[in-house]
């Protein structure tokens, strides 16, 4: 807990990361300015495009990622308070979250792609320019979000081995806060996704 | 656990008060959509995320007990953000 064991600069790790999540927020940042360009010029198609999108499915992944982002958070308090088993725990339960939410999007996409609506298909290019326009930035954006949630299952799948080892422990725990962060951002775009894509009305 | 370098430690019931209040405020953008506001909607879509993005940043994120050079960069990325959309919309509303 002293200078000794703090042989890392948690600060420059962590500014780091921080530095790495800005990009990504510029990343979904444009493709979000490109939702709101074709709102505003196909504000009636975006509406019809909405409509067709399942509420359940869009609410309740937002509760599994809220949740999830409850329990990293608490699984880095854990560690630093001394609690590995919890910590270890909470870990199990955000990745749990995070499968889960695969889930739901692969049966939400398999219903999508069962009605013929999937990027290049014949009944989306019969439909309004507005309303193609509108799933293919859904495909885009919850799919690059898609892959996001991917990768984070897989950072804090690793960090746990490396917290059962003990190379991240209570003393030592940049990576797991880290790893973190990582999983917020994930949280903090489907927070816009969610209102813009499945509550639009 | 105070002595710790890095300081503070976020407790529990502070997690999960943040949380509540997530979805309190996802429950309440759902059903703010389920109105018929015209162009309030999409505005109040908007606000609502950014009120939850706060919570996130500042209590889950940890932002709020980071040094002043965090909430600098936090601003720079923000106000770059800002200023494309704000650009690009200034092009697409008045070509």
């Amino acid at each position: 807990m002293n200078e000794a064991v703090h042989h890392k600069d948690y600060q420059g790790a962590k500014l780091g990361m921080w530095l790495f999540l800005f990009t990504e927020l510029l990343l979904f940042g444009g493709l979000f300015i490109l939702y709101g360009v074709y709102l505003n010029r196909y504000p009636e198609e975006f509406v019809e495009g909405g409509d067709q999108l399942n509420v359940l499915f869009g609410g309740g992944n937002t509760v599994v990622l809220l949740t999830s982002s409850l329990t990293v958070a608490t699984s880095i308090s854990a560690l630093q308070k001394g609690n590995r088993k919890l910590c270890l725990g909470m870990l199990g339960v955000t990745i749990a979250a995070a499968l889960l939410f695969l889930l739901n999007k692969f049966f939400e996409w398999s219903a999508k792609i069962g009605h013929g609506i999937y990027p290049g298909s014949p009944h989306l290019k019969e439909m309004a320019h507005g309303e193609s326009v509108f799933f293919g930035l859904y495909y885009i954006t919850t799919g690059l979000h898609g892959i996001h949630v991917l990768l984070g299952a897989g950072i804090l799948t690793w960090v746990s081995l490396l917290v059962r080892n003990g190379k991240v422990n209570q003393g030592d725990f940049v990576t797991l806060e880290n790893a973190g962060l990582y999983w917020h951002l994930v949280d903090l775009i489907w927070i816009f996704i969610f209102p813009l894509y499945y509550l639009i009305l | 656990m105070s002595e710790h370098g890095e300081g503070h430690i976020l407790g529990y019931s502070t997690l999960v008060t943040v949380w509540l209040a997530l979805l309190v405020l996802t429950a309440l953008t759902v059903a703010v959509s389920r109105l018929d506001l015209g162009a309030v909607n999409i505005w109040a879509a908007i606000g609502i995320a950014c009120v939850k993005t706060s919570l996130v940043v500042a209590f889950f994120m940890h932002m709020k007990y980071e040094n002043r050079l965090f909430r600098g960069f936090l601003l720079i990325a923000l106000v770059t953000l800002i200023t494309f959309i704000g650009l690009t919309f200034f092009d697409v509303l008045y070509r």
